[in-house]
């Protein structure tokens, strides 16, 4: 284990009351397994004993120990279980919690599809298996072992050195082995995996162009030939950890036949002999399957180490030291000379400047990657500046704490979510204190009020088979933000993805929402856009234009380009209307 | 068991083969358990010679190469299922062709979900099988060398399967109740993890910090309930197979005692006793880590079996989201129906839509409703129309996506039903309305399902005004699509679709659904001027709701509702008067509301 997750897993066990559960847990399991081989060395001890025909007094102490050991063994392993499983869900919650604050701050998760989302949280799964599959196991299987060789050692010196030799051999090289394999075999099989899926996702959402273009043939063969070169892969893996298990037998055998060999040989009684042989025998039960341990190890390594990366990840914005006090209303928001740059390509933005008095409404437009929702993020702080600066009543935004400059300007982000909540607590985030009265004029203001009477306040959204459309979810996005009510409003495309005649709708019903307010509104439509105080075009992260509908419209440019292409549609969708 | 599975298993014979060497050898092994155990209490009460570990050690060999080769067989079971499963998954999507809302877990199905059978497969079923055998292997021994012991087994092994069904069978109304509970908790992660921007965005982000671990406290706590009880189980039976070998044991030892038994078969019975109820504590332990695999092999064979039902329901990309439903879909062929005919190929066919009712199931209205058309020869022809009209629906039936509930489509006087469908695609050049790209190269996407050449790729991409960008990824026409890939805005993704398009040369018949959507202005103009060129000499039907693309069009047909909407006849609007179009939209779409209420 490397070490920063090494550092963060440390934390986790080491938490309050954490450690003392691990060892309870730790004392249950190896108690459970140390009954086992008492059972077996006391029941051995009991019949060989017995063979030699003694009173029925010497032999009444290891009946009471055998009829012991088998209760202790259910009991003590259902205790270990709950024990084990308690821990290992506690520090999944307290992993979980650590990801989540460090993925607060804007910055680690920047461009991360669905899917990498969830297998992060998958992740977090790793901590349950490391300790329930992994560590417990060992402790108790090392406890077990050292008892073995300990009873060894009592009835044969040089017996309990064959028995340790074989148990590290069983527990330690072939765990090592098979964790090492696991690593190298799992490095070839993470691409073919990956492979196969992107063919699956390929017949599965291209299905029509295929079918059109008569590829359906070659994307299924590509798809198999995948899914063949993933199975060989997989029937090797297979292979190596069927043999860790087939050594581990022999290994077992082997030195039981050595014990038996050598307890022979120093001409060790028969009582003794059979005990020695006996608890060795036993004492391999907990080791055995620490190789199919060692194999998960690996992954669980894996894992970790993702989420290390994750939470080791620089934030893109750096908190001031100390915090002005929050801005207050009315605001007066200046961009000058803004320069913010996404890594090391070419500046997104590029000089930008605006001016935001209270009540004024600015919208920005221009091509798709001309640095639109780039400036909102610089706004909301989750990018940081490169040269220029941002002010809110004068002062920097970069000496206001992140929260305070959010709380003040904010809205209809980009892609926004709906929660698996009911559509009432989905828009009270925006609002938590808010009255129901709040709650239902937001709703009518944002036009939502027909569709959230139709649906149901409580029903609970983002469900399987009971997702919203895109219309709908812009619609919940701008009542959040209208619940909100920053003292600056920014809107990050609310008409996108939607089909002409929804777009023209709800663009209207903002316009109608946002009067008086400040407004930024991010757009690729300009229909309304006269009733909006300026415009801003923005071209390859410059201004390239602005002015009022009026004045851009009657210059030559993207914007009147982008105009006549609106208008000579615009009396169909009005009609429509 | 898995009837389904199993009847897969059988099914294949390199499966089916690999299957029997895994559980001959699982069972062989389990077997030499009893030699063993005979050879070493042979030894340790003195009854063997010390030469008597050299034939031992043999037997351990053996159960360690039996070992190996039970798991490597075991692998190759599994991956032989999973491949079969795999391709007959992968054979089902690729017949139905769209996509269905739950498309993004299909994909995952495939992949990792189908992994959760190896448990199953390489565990739970050579369990089974050593289980059925070598415990009445281990019983009979006993029985001939102690008639007592073979008694206390025999009575206290069903306590076993007694017990674990019993402890399951109450512990199932409690774990499927809190399932739900459970599953729901612990999916709240992930939601929140997925809406932090929104959260962000309205300063909650550090408060919910204080619900997740709430919630996870919750989640722990309700696992804990749910495990407390599923344990009991695993509890019954280790005090069942412990207490047993005390009850073993004890009366053997006071029989030794008194002398009516010999060292050996004592030793033999201590050492036999529990290898009766090892295999059925194993067959428990891995039918509870198999369960998952058993819910993905049933969501496999749900898809499959029987073709056509419970499959994922078609998204029309014009109809809205609520359109979905689970039932059979007589309107869609999932199949490419390989009919007789040939059409006459090598000019533009004249296409004539009979009376054409399209009904999707579950859905009272049908798609199209007894609509006919005549496109001529060489015609363009522009499909106008509110959202959800149907017109993509009769781009659909033309491709033979959707086959007529009523009426027929004819191709030069052909009916399209009796047509090869893959002869009559190879006549078509159709861009969608959300193209797909494929993960591979520019290049293979733009030339997708024919051998183009690179001349006639990049002349394509230059026609579809895609050439510029296309140049400038990292690798130009080799760069890579895709997750792991190269991601493309929607404009640019639009328009390598219309490359593909562009790049066959052959096409007789144009459909384009809206293929200028996501395009701003100015690539608009050029793509509706290389449209043009494109439709030059061919039949062209094109979904349009911008006025330079049904500019192009010699005719405007005007769809809502499912129908065609009555319009003035247009002379050829070469669309220079642009506000006398205006007025023809604007009067044509008042007709059609009037129509539609």
């Amino acid at each position: 284990m490397s070490a920063p997750h090494g550092a963060g897993l440390r934390r986790t066990i080491l938490a309050p009351g954490m450690a003392r559960r691990l060892v309870v847990a730790a004392l249950a399991g190896s108690a459970a397994d140390l009954a086992g081989v008492a059972l077996i060395a006391s029941a051995a001890w009991l019949i060989t004993r017995a063979a030699e025909q003694p009173p029925l007094a010497a032999l009444s102490v290891a009946i009471v120990g055998v009829r012991a050991f088998a209760t202790g063994k259910g009991v003590l392993r259902y205790a270990e279980r709950l024990t084990g499983h308690d821990v290992a869900l506690r520090a999944q919650a307290s992993t979980r919690e650590r990801l989540y604050e460090s993925l607060i701050p804007a910055g680690p998760l920047r461009q991360r599809g669905a899917d990498l989302l969830s297998r992060m949280v998958d992740d977090t799964e790793a901590v349950q298996d490391l300790l329930v599959r992994c560590l417990l196991p060992a402790v108790a299987a090392l406890l077990t072992g050292v008892a073995a060789i300990v009873i060894g050692a009592f009835l044969l010196p040089v017996g309990a050195l064959v028995l340790a030799l074989g148990l590290l051999l069983a527990g330690v090289l072939l765990p090592a082995g098979t964790a090492a394999a696991a690593h190298r075999w799992s490095a070839r099989i993470a691409p073919a995996r990956a492979e196969l899926a992107a063919r699956v996702a390929d017949l599965v959402h291209g299905a029509a162009d295929l079918a059109a273009y008569d590829a359906k043939g070659q994307a299924l063969s590509d798809g198999m030939a995948a899914e063949g070169r993933l199975s060989a892969l997989e029937r090797g893996q297979a292979r190596i950890n069927a043999a860790a298990l087939g050594l581990g037998v022999l290994i077992q055998g082997s030195t039981v036949a050595a014990v038996v060999l050598i307890a022979q040989a120093a001409g060790l009684g028969q009582v003794a002999t059979a005990v020695l042989a006996l608890t060795a025998l036993v004492s391999f039960e907990p080791v055995l399957p620490l190789a199919a341990a060692g194999e998960r190890f690996a992954g669980v390594g894996a894992a970790l180490r993702r989420l290390a990366e994750i939470q080791a990840t620089p934030v893109v914005v750096a908190e001031p030291a100390s915090p002005a006090p929050p801005p207050e209303a009315p605001m007066t928001v200046e961009v000058e000379d803004l320069v913010v740059r996404h890594g090391d390509r070419e500046p997104a933005l590029d000089g930008v400047s605006l001016t935001l008095t209270p009540g004024r409404r600015v919208a920005i437009v221009g091509p798709s990657g001309a640095g639109k929702s780039t400036l909102l993020s610089a706004l909301m702080r989750t990018v940081d500046i490169e040269s220029g600066h941002i002010t809110i009543n004068g002062v920097d935004i970069r000496s206001y704490a992140s929260d305070d400059v959010r709380a003040a300007m904010t809205g209809l982000t980009q892609d926004p979510y709906v929660f698996q909540a009911s559509f009432r607590d989905n828009l009270r985030l925006a609002g938590p204190e808010a009255s129901d009265g709040e709650l239902t004029q937001a709703v009518r203001r944002a036009r939502l009020d027909t569709w959230a009477d139709r649906t149901g306040w409580d029903t609970v959204l983002g469900e399987d088979g009971r997702t919203v459309s895109g219309g709908q979810l812009q619609r919940l996005a701008l009542a959040r933000a209208l619940l909100f009510d920053p003292a600056v409003l920014l809107l990050d495309e609310p008409a996108e993805a939607l089909d002409e005649e929804t777009a023209d709708a709800l663009t209207a019903d903002l316009l109608d929402a946002t009067r008086g307010r400040t407004t930024l509104l991010v757009t690729h439509r300009l229909r309304g856009l006269e009733q909006v105080d300026e415009i801003v075009v923005l071209e390859d992260g410059r201004v390239a234009q602005r002015g009022t509908h009026a004045e851009l419209v009657s210059a030559p440019g993207y914007y009147r380009d982008l105009w006549e292409s609106e208008t000579l549609t615009a009396s169909s969708r009005a009609s429509s209307r | 068991m898995h009837k389904d599975l199993l009847r897969l298993a059988r099914a294949e014979p390199a499966v089916r083969r690999h299957l029997a060497v895994c559980l001959a050898a699982a069972v062989f092994a389990g077997l030499l358990v009893l030699v063993q155990a005979e050879l070493l209490a042979g030894v340790l009460s003195g009854r063997f010679a010390v030469a008597v570990l050299l034939p031992l050690v043999v037997v351990v060999l053996f159960r360690g190469l039996l070992g190996w080769i039970q798991g490597a067989s075991a692998g190759r079971t599994a991956t032989g299922v999973k491949s079969v499963l795999r391709a007959r998954l992968m054979k089902r999507f690729q017949e139905s062709v769209f996509a269905g809302p739950r498309s993004g877990e299909l994909v995952t199905l495939v992949g990792r979900g189908l992994d959760a059978l190896d448990p199953y497969l390489a565990g739970y079923l050579p369990a089974v099988a050593v289980a059925t055998v070598v415990p009445v292997a281990v019983l009979a021994r006993l029985f001939v060398a102690d008639l007592a012991t073979g008694l206390i087994v025999l009575f206290t092994l069903p306590l076993i399967p007694v017990f674990g069904a019993l402890v399951g069978w109450t512990t199932k109304t409690v774990t499927e109740r809190q399932w739900r509970a459970l599953s729901r908790l612990g999916g709240h992660f992930l939601d929140v993890v997925r809406g932090l921007p929104t959260l962000r965005a309205f300063g909650r982000a550090r408060y919910q910090s204080s619900v997740i671990r709430d919630v996870a406290a919750a989640h722990r706590a309700a696992t804990m309930r749910t495990l407390r009880v599923a344990f009991l189980s695993s509890l019954v039976l280790e005090l069942v197979a412990s207490l047993s070998l005390a009850l073993v044991a004890v009366p053997v030892g006071l029989r030794l005692l008194s002398g009516s038994l010999d060292l050996d078969t004592a030793l033999l019975v201590l050492l036999l006793a529990p290898e009766a109820y090892l295999p059925l504590r194993a067959m428990g332990t891995k039918f509870h880590a198999s369960v998952e695999g058993v819910a993905a092999a049933d969501e496999a064979f749900a898809l499959l079996v029987p073709p056509g039902e419970k499959q994922p329901d078609e998204k029309q990309p014009d109809q809205a989201a609520t359109d979905r439903t689970p039932a059979t879909r007589p309107g869609v062929s999932p199949v490419p129906d390989h009919g007789v005919h040939t059409p006459s190929a090598s000019r533009a066919p004249e296409i004539r839509l009979e009376h054409v009712t399209v009904r999707y199931p579950g859905r009272d209205q049908p798609a199209l409703d007894d609509v006919s058309l005549v496109v001529a020869p060489g015609e363009r022809v522009a499909l106008v129309g509110e959202s959800g009209g149907g017109k993509s629906t009769l781009l659909h039936l033309l491709l033979g996506f959707v086959t007529p509930s009523e009426g027929r489509v004819l191709v030069d006087g052909v009916d399209l039903a009796t047509l090869d469908l893959d002869e009559w695609r190879r006549r078509l050049a159709f861009v969608p309305q959300r193209p797909h790209l494929f993960a591979m190269s520019v290049a293979d996407n733009i030339g997708l399902g024919g051998s183009a050449s690179p001349d006639l790729i990049r002349t394509a991409a230059a026609a579809a005004q895609a050439a510029g960008f296309v140049e400038a990824l990292p690798d130009g026409y080799e760069t890579v699509l895709g997750e792991r890939g190269v991601n493309l805005s929607a404009g640019q993704r639009q328009r390598v679709a219309l490359a593909r398009a562009f790049c066959r040369p052959s096409a007789e018949v144009l459909l384009l659904d809206e293929p200028t959507a996501r395009l701003d202005g100015r690539s608009e103009a050029a793509v509706v001027e290389a449209t043009r060129t494109l439709a030059e000499g061919r039949t062209a039907i094109v979904v349009a709701h911008r006025p330079a693309m049904i500019g192009l069009a010699d005719r405007v047909v005007r769809i809502g509702g499912g129908r065609i909407v009555p319009d003035r006849p247009q002379d050829h609007g070469q669309g220079n008067g642009h506000d006398s179009g205006h007025d023809r939209e604007a009067d044509a779409l008042a007709a059609e509301r009037g129509d539609a209420r």
